[in-house]
């Protein structure tokens, strides 16, 4: 009948549309965030590792607490985050190898033009955070369990103040990425933590500026680790090793410390100088 | 507005200078949305026609389900997907997690239901018209459900249409299933969310405009399509 | 029709139907066999489509018997066809409506085309094979219904009130396909309420009123000398109720 004739040609096409699983490339599979994504650091990092062991780096940027959690299913090979209590728990679970520090760099508040908490230019992020709670002035938080958000939450509690009474008022928790909250705060004209790195690279700045930054608690370190091959043998742990070798050696460390945006450095290489 | 003109500025220049991510990304999209719909229409359309023409026990189940899984919401399909693919999953031993495979199954889930669903709402009206006169051709069961699909499928198209449109304009799915890894599962909306959150609103909203005309040629090439063939054979 | 036995002939025992709690056939009891062209005729309403579609198969009765004299497997269908009053066109060309049941019956496909050519010879439809079957007019698509109906060589032909519909040229062209057809020995079973008609067409008068079988005679027989009041009654043309 005519089915022959529609039939098979339809299952044809689904077999040529059929995509290859990407059987024979060498690949291993990175859970990093999104702020390092944004910040477009990848883009430089990864084709200079490529080029040297013809491994190619497939990164999926998420939330820390999604990084973690895709590592702790297995779901990646090496894990790239910036929030070192996680991180050791983390190891010290099982389900990774060894930490190791691989750069730096620093926390940020922005905040609108106008600035109603008047805390533009100040080194005191916790001072700052009281006198912006003080003059309930528009909070815009990550709220996603991120490395950000965890450094934002003991920030809040070192000032003294629990945001979480005022969660929907002056305080507002997107529960998104930083490029998320960072248009959300644009829009409100509200004040926010971010990395240097995503804000350097943020296309949307709109009305806002950089208000405090110096502040010793505002530093954010990133750290790299094997997913243990013991739990999950399918893990590929020789090409994940070399990923974290090459991260943490001489080639890796200046790549980047080489990368910057807007005649900026963004991240600053310390791997082996403060030991895991 | 400078906006929305710097949008249409970067979609063109992006266009006539034929970039080489944009076009990879605009590949993957249109692979992975057709064959997600190619095989959502093998399965869905069959099914559609067995829940219009057989009687057999929880079809009435079956039928509320279909209906209620058209409304799906793709973020929660992908993280149902995502705990069925991830390595800690039942499926995991298949390490499809993260593949353009993964996103193709997550997107078949997701418009299945509505091609099935149309596919019976199809049959049944014409069943009302073709039933006696097949069963007086001694036609079997299987054999009156493909005639009727191929009856009705000029209206099969449409269903089929509305499978690729809510496919290729889904993020929520692709996103988690897929991770939106740079040069391996970057397709159009999750390069515009990612482009987005990087601040870049011209050029997330210039991919925006692409993919509204992508959909619009498919959309129009069918509608084509279908009325040459209608004429053709009434 | 080679080997197989013939499924005809057919009995009638009993059979009864009702449906929205009116007995709408009562208790008709008949054999029919092998060969010519037996009409049904009574008003509006008697029950000839019903009959009709009992004996086909289509319809089960609520008491009563139908019995072919081959069984009544899967494979008795296949030995009938059926023309209904409106005809019922698959979406595909002309000559793809009449492949059809040749598809469906496992024809191979060697064999297909000269028996769709023949068909489409003999309903007048060669110039028109190509045409989508829905653009055709009236009278081509139910000499086309007939082309279908015929193209697997059944022993029993329904045709359940075929020109109805039809102006008077298209009804003369099925006619004299239905006479056609009849020549090559399959058994014309027909309705119609149109008494030109029957004669035209009939061997054998069936009368039905009211769910009833109240004659059966010869054609000739029945035009000269009706034995019943109600057959008499419609002969005259009078309305019977």
């Amino acid at each position: 009948m005519l089915m022959r004739r529609t039939l098979l040609p339809l299952i044809l096409l689904t077999a040529a549309l059929a995509l290859p699983v990407s059987a024979a490339e060498r690949f291993i599979t990175v859970a990093s965030t999104t702020s390092t994504e944004n910040s477009g650091l990848f883009d430089t990092l990864l084709p200079a590792f490529q080029a040297k062991t013809g491994i190619e780096v497939r990164v999926v940027a998420v939330g820390t607490g999604q990084a973690i959690k895709l590592a702790q299913n297995g779901d990646a090979d090496v894990l790239f985050v910036h929030h070192k209590p996680s991180e050791e728990k983390f190891v010290a679970e099982g389900y990774g190898v060894k930490r190791f520090d691989v750069m730096y760099n620093d926390f940020v508040i922005v905040g609108p033009k106008m600035d109603p908490a008047g805390v533009r230019g100040s080194h005191d992020a916790v001072d700052a955070l009281q006198k912006i709670a003080a003059a309930k002035a528009i909070f815009a938080s990550r709220g996603d369990d991120s490395g950000t958000h965890k450094k934002e939450q003991s920030l809040w509690k070192t000032a003294g103040i629990d945001v979480t009474a005022a969660s929907g008022q002056w305080y507002r928790e997107t529960g998104s990425g930083m490029g998320a909250t960072l248009n959300a705060a644009a829009g409100m004209g509200a004040y926010a933590l971010t990395d240097r790195a995503t804000w350097i690279s943020f296309k949307n700045k709109a009305d806002l500026e950089l208000v405090v930054e110096g502040d010793k608690r505002l530093f954010n370190q990133y750290g790299v680790m094997l997913v243990n091959p013991v739990k999950f043998p399918h893990i590929k742990a020789k090409d994940g090793q070399a990923f974290v070798d090459w991260l943490i050696g001489t080639d890796g460390q200046k790549t980047i410390a080489d990368f910057h945006v807007d005649g900026q450095q963004l991240f600053f290489p310390n791997a082996g100088k403060m030991g895991s | 507005m400078t906006d929305l003109n710097a949008a249409f500025a970067l979609a063109l220049d992006m266009i006539l200078r034929l970039d080489a991510d944009l076009l990879e990304i605009v590949g993957l999209s249109l692979r992975v949305s057709f064959s997600a719909v190619a095989l959502a229409a093998l399965i869905g359309l069959p099914m559609g026609a067995a829940v219009a023409l057989f009687r057999f026990p929880g079809r009435l189940v079956l039928n509320a389900l279909l209906n209620a899984f058209m409304g799906l919401p793709p973020v929660v399909v992908g993280l149902i997907v995502y705990l069925l693919l991830s390595r800690a999953g039942p499926l995991g031993v298949f390490g499809l997690l993260f593949t353009p495979t993964a996103m193709v199954i997550a997107q078949c889930l997701l418009i299945t239901p509505i091609i099935a669903a149309l596919s019976a709402q199809t049959v049944t009206d014409l069943h009302e018209e073709y039933d006696e006169q097949l069963r007086s051709l001694a036609a079997g069961p299987w054999q009156r459900l493909l005639t009727l699909l191929w009856d009705g499928r000029f209206r099969l198209l449409t269903a089929i249409l509305a499978g690729f449109g809510r496919a290729v304009a889904e993020v929520g799915a692709v996103m988690i299933v897929g991770g939106n890894i740079n040069h391996a599962t970057r397709v159009m909306t999750t390069a515009i969310a990612l482009e987005t959150s990087k601040g870049y609103l011209a050029l997330a909203l210039g991919l925006g405009i692409i993919l509204i005309s992508l959909a619009l040629g498919v959309n129009l090439a069918a509608m084509v399509i279908r009325d040459v063939a209608r004429v053709r054979y009434g | 029709m080679d080997e197989a036995p013939s499924i005809l002939p057919l009995r009638l025992t009993g059979v009864t139907y009702r449906a929205g709690g009116q007995t709408l056939i009562d208790g008709i009891s008949m054999d029919l066999s092998a060969a010519g062209r037996c009409v049904i005729l009574g008003p509006n309403g008697a029950g000839k489509s019903l009959l009709l579609r009992l004996c086909h198969g289509l319809l089960r009765p609520a008491a009563g018997r139908i019995d072919w004299a081959a069984g009544n497997g899967e494979w008795v269908r296949r030995r009938q066809s059926m023309v209904f009053q409106n005809p019922v066109l698959l979406r595909r060309s002309t000559a793809g409506n009449i492949r059809y049941p040749l598809s469906l019956h496992g024809i191979p496909r060697s064999e297909r085309q000269a028996a769709v050519d023949q068909a489409l010879d003999r309903a007048g439809l060669t110039e028109v094979a190509g045409r989508p079957a829905r653009v055709l007019s009236g009278g081509e698509q139910q000499r086309l219904a007939i082309a279908r109906a015929w193209v697997t060589r059944p022993e029993v032909l329904f045709l359940d009130e075929p020109t109805s519909n039809l102006d008077p040229a298209a009804t003369r062209a099925i006619e004299e396909m239905v006479l056609a057809v009849a020549r090559t020995g399959t058994k014309i079973i027909m309705t119609t309420h149109d008494l030109g008609q029957a004669r035209r067409l009939a061997d054998e008068i069936m009368f039905l009123h009211r769910g009833r079988l109240l004659e059966r005679t010869p054609a000739a027989e029945f035009f000269a000398a009706p034995q019943s009041d109600e057959a008499a009654t419609f002969l005259k043309g009078d309305l019977l109720c």
